[in-house]
């Protein structure tokens, strides 16, 4: 079969095997999923698992546990950007779910979803993301913006939607 | 006044806080040096560990178990021993580990090389949530490099055959990873999984082996501790609560921020601090220390002084030091339901109790704010949230419980009022 992960890959991957003593390379499947996840455009596909599996030298079930456990890997097709916003307590205090209403509203797609354009994806409600003091706050592409207000919402969207012209 | 930013934060007028020469200009990795420069490396350990006993120093992830003391759990089996910093920041509420990588990386990293050389631990690792992969994550990963090229780290360290390797991880998302057993777990490659314990990370840790496990915060502090001394750091806070801490307030608040300020200052000076609440506002409520922790009703907390007792006096804890500020007008049936959610989204599932029963707290909760709420569902609520607390491998099940309990306590009315009046809240 083909191989799915190029050198730049296999490199990284190589990389975090390194921080493990020998034998335990298990350690480096988050970071092989996080590599592999990034370069597939955000999400992971069963080859995507049993390659790095095989890449590893670990049995494929340790690779799809990890997969399915955290929130941060996706197993299904998703949108190009993703959007996650923080609706813990503290955020939800300074407005986050009028932020969410605004994304919905503009993006017409529901929390979970991507837009028809392969785009934009609107994650799950995200839980806290460990910024309260700069709420309410979301993720665009893991980069953090905090103090949101519509505007800035309207702003980003805008950028994001130029990007894929 | 109370004088702010003490330890951690005392370069933070320094744009450039982050640097290793600001942090070298404030007496950064001196404490390192004269260790390494110490003839008898065995008394020093024992030094050390005094020290920080002697300091008073408590676990700043929320547990608030005394740092020196589980430093002496850790044997010396003459094999590879762990030293695990948890910069698996995300108990909701809490953000001031973001604020130490970012600006503070060294006073962590020169802490975790002191804890891992006091403890015989040669290999370090710092387990950094995924979501800070772009964000606080790069800095971490700049100074750790920066640190090796100074030759702080690594192998022999400045000709003293100290040997001290520290490596950065990223987990993937998951509240679960931030118990210490669960991010073994994580670290090994596994789901975060919380284990049984006894045995203890010092008997059984990573892969196995001897390991202590301390909050990013926790480490942080402890260069200055040997810097200065443990009758400096304890000459801050009180007798009970020595030290400063690094509060978070958010919410209904006109400056949040965190703060580093001495334990057993007053909660109406650290909202004074904060800058009061929002819009001239009255206090309704305040989450003191992370969401896992008991709400206090304002009249309580207006009364406290925020550290490990005042705080358990209340009724509640002073966790994490996160002060969430709820202003009138808050619906505490919401902010139960979405801290509810919150427990239901992440337990890992393992135990019953956990899994099955947080799923219930919530559902009862949104039934209620859709105006669906039965009569009987409070009694539900706490007798679901009781099953849960102490039935559980990991604390988890009774930070899910907890909120429940106290929320029901202190603002009973509001439920019933929202369940006899289908869904309208009583504190609009």
């Amino acid at each position: 079969m083909e191989t799915l992960l190029p050198k730049n890959i296999t490199n990284t991957i190589d990389h975090w095997i390194q921080k493990f003593p020998q034998g335990k390379q298990r350690s480096a499947i988050i970071a092989a999923l996080h590599a592999v996840q990034h370069h597939n455009k955000g999400f992971l596909t069963n080859d995507l698992l049993n390659q790095v599996a095989d890449y590893i030298d670990v049995p494929k079930m340790n690779v799809y546990e990890v997969a399915t456990f955290y929130s941060m890997f996706q197993t299904k097709p998703v949108g190009k950007h993703e959007i996650a916003v923080c609706n813990n307590i503290s955020c939800m205090l300074r407005g986050s779910n009028e932020i969410i209403d605004h994304l919905e509203k503009k993006l017409r797609i529901g929390l979970g979803e991507s837009t028809p354009d392969g785009n934009i994806f609107l994650k799950e409600e995200e839980e806290c993301l460990a910024a309260c003091t700069g709420a309410p706050m979301m993720m665009v592409d893991h980069i953090y913006i905090e103090n949101l207000t519509i505007k800035k919402v309207d702003e980003i969207l805008e950028r994001l939607k130029k990007s894929n012209d | 006044m109370t004088e702010i930013n003490k330890v951690i934060f005392s370069n933070h007028d320094d744009s450039e806080s982050a640097s290793i020469e600001s942090y070298i200009n404030i007496g950064g990795y001196s404490a390192w040096k004269k260790i390494i420069d110490s003839p008898d490396q065995n008394t020093t350990r024992e030094k050390i560990i005094n020290e920080v006993k002697a300091s008073g120093l408590r676990g700043r992830g929320g547990a608030g178990f005394p740092t020196g003391k589980k430093w002496s759990f850790m044997p010396n089996t003459g094999k590879q021993q762990y030293i695990v910093c948890n910069s698996d920041e995300s108990e909701p509420g809490t953000c001031h580990d973001r604020e130490i990588l970012q600006r503070n990386p060294h006073a962590l990293i020169e802490g975790m090389a002191i804890a891992g050389f006091a403890i015989n631990a040669t290999v370090g690792y710092n387990y950094v949530r995924g979501e800070f992969m772009e964000d606080c994550y790069l800095q971490i990963k700049k100074s750790l490099e920066e640190a090796y090229e100074y030759g702080f780290l690594g192998k022999n360290i400045l000709n003293s055959n100290i040997n001290f390797d520290l490596y950065n991880y990223l987990g993937a998302g998951a509240y679960i990873c931030g118990e210490e057993t669960g991010l073994l777990e994580s670290l090994e490659g596994k789901q975060g999984k919380p284990r049984f314990k006894p045995p203890f990370p010092a008997n059984f840790g990573l892969y196995g082996a001897p390991t202590t496990v301390n909050n990013t915060q926790t480490l942080a502090t402890i260069p200055k501790i040997i810097e200065k001394g443990s009758k400096w750091y304890s000459s801050m806070g009180t007798e009970k609560s020595p030290g400063t801490i690094i509060f978070s307030v958010s919410g209904h608040i006109n400056n949040p921020g965190n703060y580093e300020l001495p334990l057993g200052i007053s909660f109406n000076e650290l909202m004074d601090i904060s800058g009061g609440i929002i819009d001239g506002k009255e206090l309704k409520a305040v989450i003191p220390g992370g969401s896992s922790t008991k709400v206090l009703p304002g009249h309580i907390i207006s009364k406290c002084t925020m550290d490990y007792e005042s705080l358990e006096e209340a009724g509640s804890s002073l966790g994490t030091g996160a002060v969430v500020v709820m202003a009138e007008g808050t619906c505490m049936v919401e902010m139960l339901k979405r801290i509810s959610r919150f427990y239901y989204a992440e337990s890992c599932g393992q135990c019953t109790p956990c899994r099955e029963g947080t799923g219930w707290l919530y559902r009862i909760l949104d039934r209620i704010t859709k105006g669906q709420g039965l009569e009987t569902d409070i009694n539900l609520l706490i007798d679901v949230a009781n099953r849960i607390e102490g039935n559980t491998i990991c604390a988890f099940g009774d930070a899910s419980a907890w909120p429940v309990q106290s929320f029901l306590h202190h603002y009973f009315e509001e439920f019933e009022f929202m369940i006899r009046n289908k869904g309208k809240s009583r504190a609009a």
